[in-house]
C-alpha cells in the first residue's frame, strides 16, 4: 500500500495496533513529566490542612496502634519475641505501600480522563508517577519505623538488624512493580467496567489477611495453609523485609523467587494491556 | 500540485465510528449475560423488545473517508457546523483516540490544543503550573526553563506568578495556558477554538504570534473555529466538513462562502414544527407556525420585485397589540437592516393567526441574505419584549446586467436612494 511518498515520516497513526509494543521508549522521553506529576502529587496532596505532611505518618500509626491492640493483647498472636508495636508496623508499612500502590492506579483511566481526553502523552507516566508518590509516602514512613525502633533499642530491647536488612531497595521496587502491574491490568479492565473498581478495593482488604502482616508466616508451621499465604508474591517481600529489619519469621527464599516471575508476569501482561486499551479508552470511558 | 514541497501531514482513508447509545451493558454481568445466552442461541435477556441484537448498536461515522495532504508552513482552516467531524479529526491527530480505519503520517512532532490550560493544577503556582503544562504538552525541563521568561512575559500576569492559580481570574488563567501553548517547540500545532476565550486584544496577540510562528520557522499549523473573522485571518488554506467527509479543500474565502451556504436551504416554506425551539426562549407567547413566500416558487428575486410572505401562528396565550419585526442578515449573520410592523393583531388564546405582508428589498444589492421573524410587543415606554423569534426565509437577489459591481466589503449591503444635484 504505501508508496514512496510517505516515507520519512517521523509519526504514523494506524488503526491497526501491534499486538506486542511496550513503548518503553516513549515513556521515558517523558521522565521530566513523570517527575512534575510526582511533585504535583506530593505537594498538593495535603495542601490546606492543618497537620500537614504530619498525615504521612498518622495513617499507619494509627493502624497499628489498632493491630497492637486486637490482634497482639487480644487475639494474642505470637511475634516471635518482638515487640508487638514494632512488630505490627514493619509489617504494616509494606503493606500499605502495595495497597496504596494498587488502589491508586486501579482507577487510573477515569481518574484522568479529562487530561487524557485532551492531549496525548504516553498513558502510562500517570501511573508510574503515581507508584513514585507513594514511594515518597513510604520512605517517610518507614523512616517513622526506624525512629521507633531506635527507641527500642536505646531502651534496651533487642533487635536482630542482619543483612537481609539490605536488600529492602530490591524489596520495595518489586513491590511498587507488583503493585502497579495489578494496578495497570485492573484500570485496563475498569475503562468499560467499572465493577471491578469496587471489587478491587475490597478484595485487597482480604489480601492482608493472606499476608504475613499481623502474623509470622513461620507460626503456621508446614500446613496447606501456609503454602497458599506463601504463594501470595506479596508474602515473601512483607516477611523478608521483617526478618532483616527485626530478625523475626522466615527467609523463604524459594518462595521469593516464584514471587517475582509472578511479579515480572503480572507487569508484562499489565503494560500490554494498557497500551492495547490507551489507544482507544476516551470511546469507552 | 505541490508535490515537490515536503508534507506535514499526510491522511488516507481515515475513518472513525462510534456507536450510538449506552456503550455494553455498562456492567461486566451485563456483557456476561448476553454472551451466555448468545452461546446457548437463546434469546438475549437484556435486549430490549424490538431490537435484534445488543452488541449491534446503531454506528454514527464521525468521519467518513477523509483524505488529506497538509504541507509545511500552511496554515490550514477546519470549518464545518456542529457534529461534521472537526473536532474528531482533531481528536485523532492529537492521537487522543485512535481511528477505525485508515492511516496518518506526521512529518515531525505534534502538539494539540483542543483546550486551554489541560492538567492545571489549581493548588499549583503559576510558574509550577507552566512547567507541568508544558511537560503534558512535551516540552522537556530544559526547554521550558530556556523559555520561561518569555512565557511569562507574553501571559502578562507576571506578578502573579508565584501565586496559586486558584486565585487568578478566568482570563489570567486563560492567558497563562496559551502563553505555554504558544511557545511549543513543535512543528505542527493543532488548535481547536482556544481563542474564543480571553479579551479582543489579547485574542489578536495569540493569532499575530500563531501568524509570526507559522510565517518565520516554517511551522504548520491547523485551526478549528466557529469565528470566520479568526479563520481569515490566521489562514491561507480552509477545508469545510459536512457529515464526516471533506466537502470543499482551498481558497478561504470560497470555503467559508461554502460553510455559510450550508445551513441556508432554498426552501420556499418553513415548518417550524420541525425545528427546535432557541433555549432561552422560556416565555414565548407565541408560536410561530409556518412561513412561506406567496406567488413563488423559489427563492431568487430581482431587486424591482417585491416579496409576498404568509405567517402563520398560535396564540399561547391572549395577546394584544402584536408587533412583527423582520431582520435582515447577511449569510455570515451580519445583520443588514430591519423593518418594523406594529399593533397589527389581537387575539385570544388558542387562537391561530396570520398575517400577509410584502416586502420591499429594493434597497438591497445583489447577494444571498437571511431572515429573521421576531414577535413582540411593546410597552408604553417603547420598551419591547420578544414573543417568539425563528430564523425566516432565506432569498437570493440577482444582479441585473448593466449593475455596477458592488463592493459589499467597503460598502455595504444597502444602496441608499440616489443624491439629489441641487444647484
Amino acid at each position: 500500500m504505501s508508496s514512496s511518498s510517505e516515507k520519512g515520516y517521523s509519526v504514523r497513526i494506524s488503526s491497526k495496533s501491534k499486538m506486542f509494543s511496550l513503548n518503553l521508549k516513549e515513556v521515558l522521553k517523558y521522565k521530566d513529566l513523570i517527575w512534575l506529576f510526582v511533585q504535583r502529587d506530593f505537594k498538593t496532596k495535603y495542601k490546606q490542612t492543618i497537620l500537614g505532611p504530619l498525615w504521612f505518618v498518622i495513617q499507619p500509626l494509627f493502624s497499628t496502634v489498632v493491630y497492637t491492640l486486637v490482634f497482639g493483647n487480644f487475639a494474642g498472636f505470637s511475634t516471635d519475641g518482638v515487640p508487638q508495636f514494632l512488630f505490627y508496623l514493619a509489617g504494616n508499612v509494606p503493606w500499605l505501600y502495595f495497597s496504596t500502590c494498587i488502589n491508586s492506579t486501579a482507577n487510573v483511566f477515569v481518574m484522568n480522563s479529562s487530561v487524557f481526553g485532551k492531549v496525548y502523552f504516553p498513558r502510562l507516566t500517570a501511573p508510574i508517577s503515581t507508584v513514585i508518590t507513594c514511594m515518597l509516602n513510604f520512605f517517610i514512613q518507614f523512616s517513622l519505623f526506624l525512629v521507633i525502633g531506635m527507641v527500642y533499642i536505646v531502651t534496651g530491647t533487642p533487635v536482630q538488624i542482619n543483612w537481609v536488612a539490605t536488600l529492602l531497595p530490591i524489596l520495595i521496587v518489586q513491590l511498587a512493580m507488583l503493585g502497579m502491574g495489578f494496578g495497570i491490568v485492573i484500570s485496563s479492565l475498569t475503562t468499560k467496567y467499572r465493577d471491578l473498581q469496587v471489587l478491587v478495593s475490597f478484595g485487597v482488604q482480604l489480601l492482608m489477611y493472606l499476608t504475613p502482616v499481623v502474623y509470622t508466616a513461620s507460626s503456621l508451621g508446614e500446613s496447606l495453609f501456609y503454602k497458599v499465604v506463601m504463594l501470595n508474591p506479596v508474602s515473601p517481600i512483607v516477611e523478608l523485609i521483617r526478618y532483616g529489619w527485626l530478625g523475626s519469621g522466615s527467609t523463604p527464599w524459594g518462595y521469593w523467587g516464584i514471587s517475582w516471575i509472578f511479579t515480572m508476569a503480572v507487569l508484562l501482561a499489565g503494560i500490554l494491556m494498557f497500551n492495547r486499551v490507551e489507544k482507544n479508552f476516551m470511546d469507552t470511558v | 500540485m505541490q508535490s515537490d514541497r515536503e508534507y506535514a501531514i499526510k491522511i488516507k482513508g481515515l475513518k472513525k465510528r462510534y456507536r450510538l447509545g449506552v456503550i455494553g451493558g455498562g456492567t461486566l454481568q451485563g456483557d456476561l449475560q448476553s454472551w451466555w445466552a448468545k452461546v446457548r442461541h437463546k434469546e438475549d435477556p437484556n435486549l430490549k423488545i424490538g431490537e435484534k441484537s445488543r452488541e449491534k448498536n446503531e454506528t454514527f461515522m464521525a468521519l467518513d473517508g477523509i483524505d488529506l495532504t497538509v504541507y509545511q508552513g500552511e496554515r490550514l482552516g477546519i470549518i464545518g457546523h456542529n457534529g461534521a467531524g472537526k473536532s474528531t479529526l482533531l481528536k485523532l491527530l492529537s492521537r487522543v483516540t485512535g481511528p477505525t480505519e485508515g492511516d496518518i503520517y506526521m512529518n515531525g512532532r505534534i502538539s494539540s490544543m483542543l483546550e486551554v490550560g489541560t492538567g492545571f493544577n489549581p493548588e499549583l503556582t503559576g510558574r509550577e503550573n507552566i512547567y507541568l503544562n508544558g511537560a503534558i504538552l512535551g516540552m522537556t525541563k530544559v526547554e521550558v526553563d530556556s523559555k520561561i521568561q518569555q512565557i511569562i512575559e507574553f501571559s502578562e500576569c507576571s506578578k502573579f506568578i508565584d501565586t496559586p492559580v486558584k486565585r487568578y481570574s478566568s482570563g489570567m488563567y486563560v492567558k497563562l495556558a496559551f502563553a505555554v501553548a504558544a511557545h511549543l517547540d513543535s512543528e505542527i500545532l493543532v488548535m481547536d477554538e482556544v481563542l474564543a476565550v480571553g479579551d479582543m486584544k489579547f485574542q489578536q496577540k495569540c493569532l499575530n504570534k500563531m501568524s509570526d510562528v507559522s510565517r518565520e520557522e516554517g511551522r504548520t499549523i491547523l485551526y478549528v473555529s466557529h469565528n470566520m473573522a479568526t479563520i481569515r485571518q490566521l489562514c491561507d488554506r480552509c477545508i469545510v466538513l459536512d457529515h464526516g467527509k471533506i466537502i470543499y479543500d482551498g481558497d478561504v474565502e470560497r470555503a467559508i462562502d461554502i460553510y455559510l451556504d450550508l445551513e441556508a436551504s432554498d426552501d420556499t416554506y418553513i415548518d417550524y414544527a420541525k425545528i427546535p425551539r432557541f433555549y432561552w426562549l422560556t416565555n414565548t407567547r407565541i408560536q410561530t407556525k409556518y412561513a412561506q413566500y406567496l406567488h413563488k416558487d423559489d427563492i431568487i428575486f430581482s431587486r424591482k420585485e417585491k416579496q409576498h410572505i404568509l405567517l402563520k401562528w398560535l396564540n399561547e396565550d391572549d395577546i394584544e397589540n402584536l408587533c412583527l419585526r423582520v431582520e435582515v442578515l447577511r449569510r455570515d449573520r451580519v445583520p443588514v437592516g430591519t423593518t418594523m410592523l406594529y399593533d397589527f393583531y389581537s387575539g385570544k388564546k388558542d387562537e391561530e393567526g396570520q398575517v400577509q405582508f410584502s416586502l420591499d428589498i429594493s434597497s438591497l444589492v445583489p447577494g444571498r441574505y437571511a431572515t429573521r421573524y421576531t414577535f413582540f410587543y411593546m410597552d408604553q415606554f417603547g420598551n419591547n419584549f420578544n414573543l417568539d423569534n425563528v430564523n425566516g426565509l432565506y432569498f437570493e437577489i440577482t444582479s441585473e446586467e448593466n449593475d455596477i459591481v458592488w463592493d459589499v466589503k467597503n460598502w455595504g449591503s444597502i444602496e441608499l436612494p440616489q443624491v439629489k444635484i441641487e444647484k
